[in-house]
């Protein structure tokens, strides 16, 4: 049986539904070395802003139960310098591009997607309103219905490439956020970022990381993601990727029932980077065995 | 860098708490420097979640030595593997010593599990320079001595060796260091790097330095361990990619 394992997002078509997320494969050079990158529904950048950016100082991450902390502060090369240096790289493989914008204002999220447009291998857009570990921009914005709606319109404005809003799972009501990100104009919502927590060292009373909180992330949050992702398919009609401590392929099966057209893998490329290009072989051979011929056929077949 | 499955071969208890994990690694050994570094999954499961970085203790042949105490439940886990059980190790990672050049005496600086590197080193250097290990740590349990050659020891407690730092140390013998042409290389706690350096830039000693941080993936896409540099201010190192050895001189410490 041929399976089909392709998936849309909006007017992007992937090869199969397994994308790496942003901040887990920097600009896609290293983790290269461990998995085939065109092999692969897509790849997300690590956040750009409009100027570099050099992160918060350590400790940036910790270990938690079945997770990790991070506090990275969104360190990037900038705009201009991955156009220049880091683009090229990235040429080499036939495997879609999306760029993670983050920005501390509307007018920097539009800059940089205006500059980035241009660029003919950036296939889509990510546009991250949901950091908690920056003080300007990032989390205010995730929080925020207007600021939502607004971002997603002025950007819907500045390119004509698919846009996905990166949401935060920090909100009462995630739907609604999905929602306001549709009707300004979204191709895709991805869910869901990081969750903010902390840690103590008991010994010093200090925190473990020197931000103070993190983002919490790794298979301690899988059915935290589940349920926003079920919560945002059963409201909104709008193209999902899930994202939230997926392990192994049998994680991808079940972000796709709740209701993911796509999934984005993201701790664990930390932890076995070659794990990515085995999930979509594994979901393949998935697919086989239980007759599926088309993998989309998945997406929302949750029975409640 | 590749992630292999390499086979338990020995579990050594080497000193008080002290273990040494021996295993089949042809791969690796045939590659890596002294000073660089591994990141090893101790368990399939989720928990612990992420690998463990050790830095390469010593190689012998197919052999690879690394060097740890039970700190938490990952290192606890790889105290108990059994010999033939296989564990994934992810690496040869980072940078190691610098150890071409020409001086003639290689000055080893270690405190308390700082120590780990200069086995291996001790091995690739012997009868290509002279060897001098100074070797400290709080108490005399906290001084490890392993496979190190011409080792002079201090103790803050003064339990073994010079009652002191081991910079104090190095003060003490300071005529005899000026007096040789020699690299410093060391790896320890902040507290004693930070002293080990401005020791150095005194004497004008060239010194390489073996950090550490807290990190996820260990090359380079987690971003997670950053150091400062004193040379770009504008951005971070990483201590994983950039490092783990750095000329002191070169990190803000």
């Amino acid at each position: 049986m041929n399976v089909d394992l392709s998936v849309n997002i909006g007017s992007l078509t992937l090869r199969n539904p397994i994308m790496l997320a942003s901040g887990t494969v920097g600009y896609g050079n290293e983790i290269s070395e461990f998995t085939d990158l065109n092999k692969l529904g897509a790849i997300i950048t690590k956040s750009l802003s409009l100027k570099p950016r050099k992160g918060n100082p350590p400790q940036r991450i910790t270990e938690t139960p079945a997770g990790m902390l991070n506090a990275i502060g969104l360190a990037n090369v900038g705009v201009e310098v991955f156009l220049k240096e880091k683009i090229p790289f990235l040429k080499k493989f036939d495997v879609p591009l999306i760029c993670n914008i983050a920005a501390s204002t509307i007018e920097e999220y539009v800059e940089c997607t205006q500059i980035l447009t241009e660029e003919e291998t950036i296939k889509a857009f990510e546009i991250n309103i949901s950091c908690p570990n920056v003080r300007e921009g990032g989390l205010i914005f995730g929080n925020d219905l207007n600021a939502v709606a607004k971002i997603t319109d002025k950007v819907r404005s500045a390119t004509d490439k698919p846009i996905i809003i990166k949401l935060s799972p920090n909100v009462s009501y995630i739907a609604a956020f999905a929602k306001a990100a549709k009707e300004n104009g979204a191709d895709a919502v991805s869910a869901i970022n990081t969750l903010v927590g902390t840690a103590f060292n008991i010994n010093t009373r200090k925190p473990k990381i020197q931000n103070v909180t993190g983002g919490l992330s790794g298979p301690a949050i899988k059915p935290v993601a589940l349920a926003k992702v079920l919560e945002i398919s059963k409201e909104v009609e709008i193209p999902i990727i899930g994202i939230g401590g997926i392990m192994d392929w049998k994680d991808v099966v079940e972000f796709m029932i709740a209701g993911s057209s796509a999934v984005q893998i993201g701790t664990l490329n930390f932890i076995d980077p070659s794990a990515p290009g085995k999930i979509v072989k594994q979901l393949e051979e998935y697919c086989e065995k239980m007759a599926i011929e088309n993998i989309s056929s998945l997406t929302a077949s949750y029975i409640l | 860098m590749f992630i292999i499955n390499a086979p338990v071969e020995e579990i050594i208890e080497i000193d008080h708490h002290i273990y040494l994990l021996k295993v089949n690694a042809p791969r690796i050994t045939s590659i890596i420097k002294p000073g660089q570094f591994l990141n090893v999954r101790v368990s399939e499961r989720v928990s612990p979640l992420l690998r463990r970085p050790f830095s390469v203790c010593d190689v012998d042949g197919e052999h690879l030595y690394l060097m740890f105490n039970i700190l938490g439940e990952g290192t606890n886990i790889l105290a108990h593997k059994l010999k033939g059980s296989e564990i994934d190790i992810l690496g040869p990672l980072g940078n190691g010593f610098n150890i071409d050049g020409n001086y003639k005496t290689a000055v080893i600086v270690a405190g308390g599990l700082g120590a780990a590197p200069f086995p291996y080193f001790t091995r690739k250097l012997n009868g290509k320079k002279e060897i001098l290990s100074f070797v400290g740590g709080k108490s005399k349990d906290d001084v490890l001595t392993y496979n190190l050659k011409n080792v002079k020891e201090a103790t803050e407690d003064g339990s073994r060796g010079f009652r002191g730092n081991v910079v104090q140390l190095l003060e003490k013998n300071i005529e005899s260091l000026k007096s040789k042409k020699i690299k410093i290389f060391a790896c320890g706690p902040t507290l004693m790097l930070s002293a080990l350096k401005s020791f150095c830039i005194k004497n004008d000693f060239d010194c390489e330095v073996s950090t550490e941080c807290a990190m996820a993936c260990g090359f380079g896409i987690c971003q997670g361990c950053p150091i400062e540099s004193t040379t770009e201010r504008e951005k971070y190192l990483l201590v994983c990619k950039d490092g783990p050895v750095f000329n002191i001189k070169d990190i803000v410490i």
